[in-house]
């Protein structure tokens, strides 16, 4: 593989709390490449919360270490907000889950791509226009003209989310952290929104960090799968492989779900061992990488 | 157990009206576990709303054993007989009652004597235990918090449970446990489901036969096995099983 975009070693979240220092994330190694990689985890296993702190988007009193956290060579941990201001959006994008909460309801959709593209290029209002109208073309939006003049609550959960994946586009990040980005939408419109990411990756180069709680589906749309278990990464493996998984807690993930193909008549439960918290990595990436 | 006939539920007035159900029809039979499917929008949970008599501008007929109902009036042998349970039990329980407060509450609407061993026996029905009789919903899990939404629904010993979307604010680990539990309990209770999910296949495991919904209107209603093999007879429903199993590169 050639150098990294972005490289994360030992990358650590805390929170103090009443009761002694909670750590959301504890020790998170992994590279990211020009490639669709997976984060894959439970409510609370830490793996939202690698996302943030890559953007420097954990807030005080919440601690973010690491031995190393490199984009493109360059370090990017606890940089001042001026200058992570000029890495996120510009170079580091984020798409959340729900577009509702992440778009201005005030505020046109052309308004807001426009701000969003002219706070990272600035330039004249009317090359940020063509270039709104551009984007909203490249997320298959039919009527980019009317869409533009819009306000959040007129359009519908799907064209919301490829809304903010045209603003997230718009200044050409080289990696984009999308947090649950179909979660909200029908499963119609899910694959138009997975298929509008998939060939940004491949026809800018862009680095894909995608996560979610949707073991199957990430086995199908990304390259390689990192599991989160309590803030650590317990299994890494290429996402063809997923249903070979060896690590007891990916098993239990994957059996737990019902399948239309095969009925059974109880779900096999999770039984949680101690022993998953603070076990060896297992996978082809050693180290989790 | 349940008829709906030639049900229409719209919100608003003309201009504005939005027809949300169109002609609805389906019978449930007691015993049975009947699922409706569809996108968001498609009129599922709606046609649930409807039935439990928290919307009140419908028209057509809905009979739950054997009596008609009408408006959003129900008396206090519908509820003994209907009970739902919803989405998110991070917002259906009142955070500042205890599971105790909750549960005693209901009971004693719906003039239960012998409150103290019935809330015991409901506890453990529903998995949790005593121990949680006098805890928060803060102090309890997702999970744990729709166990006790659960009991809540059985407290009046319910025939028909009407479950909307009982487990997608769920982890899939922590679903399987609400599915065994609701299998278990309808096995035990004799329960009959109606069940509104947006995934096919928790709906194949919990359901017998089910409604495939679109814009308002019932496209289909199929069993579980034309289901497995993705043999709908409309377009729309095996473009729905299509999507459903996730994502081809495209």
């Amino acid at each position: 593989m050639s150098a990294p975009l972005l490289s994360v070693r030992d990358l650590r979240v805390s929170f103090p709390t009443r009761q002694g220092v909670f750590e959301a994330v504890r020790g998170v190694s992994f590279d990211l490449g020009r490639e669709r990689l997976g984060v894959v985890g439970e409510s609370g296993s830490g793996k939202s919360m690698t996302g943030r702190a890559i953007l420097g988007l954990v807030r005080p009193p919440g601690r973010v270490t690491a031995d190393r956290m490199e984009l493109d060579g360059q370090p990017i941990l606890n940089l001042s907000e001026r200058r992570m201001r000029r890495i996120r959006g510009n170079r580091i994008s984020m798409v959340m889950q729900d577009p509702k909460f992440s778009l201005n309801p005030v505020m046109t959709i052309g308004d807001q791509i426009m701000e969003a593209y002219r706070l990272h290029a600035g330039g004249a209002k009317t090359a940020a226009r063509d270039k709104a109208l551009d984007m909203l073309r490249a997320v298959q939006i039919r009527d980019p003209e009317r869409v533009m003049g819009a306000y959040p609550h007129e359009v519908s959960g799907g064209m919301g989310q490829r809304i903010m994946i045209a603003m997230m586009l718009a200044p050409d990040p080289e990696i984009l952290i999308a947090d649950e980005p179909t979660s909200a939408l029908d499963v119609s419109v899910r694959t138009e929104v997975l298929n509008i990411m998939d060939r940004l990756v491949r026809d800018r180069g862009m680095g894909l960090i995608f996560i979610s709680h949707d073991l199957n589906l990430v086995g199908q749309f990304c390259d390689r799968v990192l599991i989160m278990y309590a803030g650590r990464i317990v299994e890494t493996l290429a996402a063809k492989d997923l249903h070979d998984a060896r690590h007891p807690y990916t098993r239990g993930l994957l059996n737990s779900l019902p399948r239309l193909d095969a009925p059974v008549a109880r779900l096999p439960v999770l039984q949680r061992q101690e022993s998953w918290r603070d076990g060896a990595v297992m996978g082809e990436f050693p180290g989790g990488l | 157990m349940l008829t709906v006939q030639d049900l229409n539920v719209w919100f608003g007035h003309d201009p504005d009206r939005v027809d949300a159900v169109k002609d609805a029809g389906f019978t449930v039979a007691q015993g049975e576990s009947f699922g409706l499917v569809g996108e968001s929008g498609s009129g599922k949970s709606t046609i649930l709303r409807a039935i439990a008599g928290l919307i009140d501008t419908w028209s057509g007929r809905i009979e739950v054993a054997g009596r008609p109902v009408a408006g959003r009036r129900r008396d206090r042998a519908f509820y003994k007989t209907v009970q739902m349970v919803f989405q998110d039990p991070y917002a259906s329980l009142h955070p500042r009652h205890s599971v105790d407060a909750v549960l005693s509450e209901t009971l004693r609407l719906q003039g239960m004597t012998d409150i103290d061993r019935r809330i015991t026996k409901l506890l453990e029905d529903v998995g949790l235990g005593r121990g949680f009789r006098f805890r928060y919903p803060h102090q309890l899990s997702g999970g744990q918090r729709q166990r006790v939404a659960i009991a809540r629904a059985l407290a009046a010993e319910p025939r028909l449970l009407l479950l909307d979307e009982p487990t997608s604010a769920l982890d899939v680990s922590v679903q399987a446990e609400i599915l065994n539990l609701l299998t278990d309990l309808r096995a035990e209770h004799g329960l009959t489901y109606v069940m509104v999910s947006h995934d096919l296949a928790v709906v194949g495991h919990m359901c017998d036969r089910l409604a495939v919904m679109q814009q308002g209107r019932i496209v289909e209603i199929m069993d579980v096995d034309a289901l497995r093999r993705g043999a709908g007879q409309q377009d729309y429903t095996r473009h729905l099983i299509i999507a459903s199993a996730g994502y081809a590169r495209g």
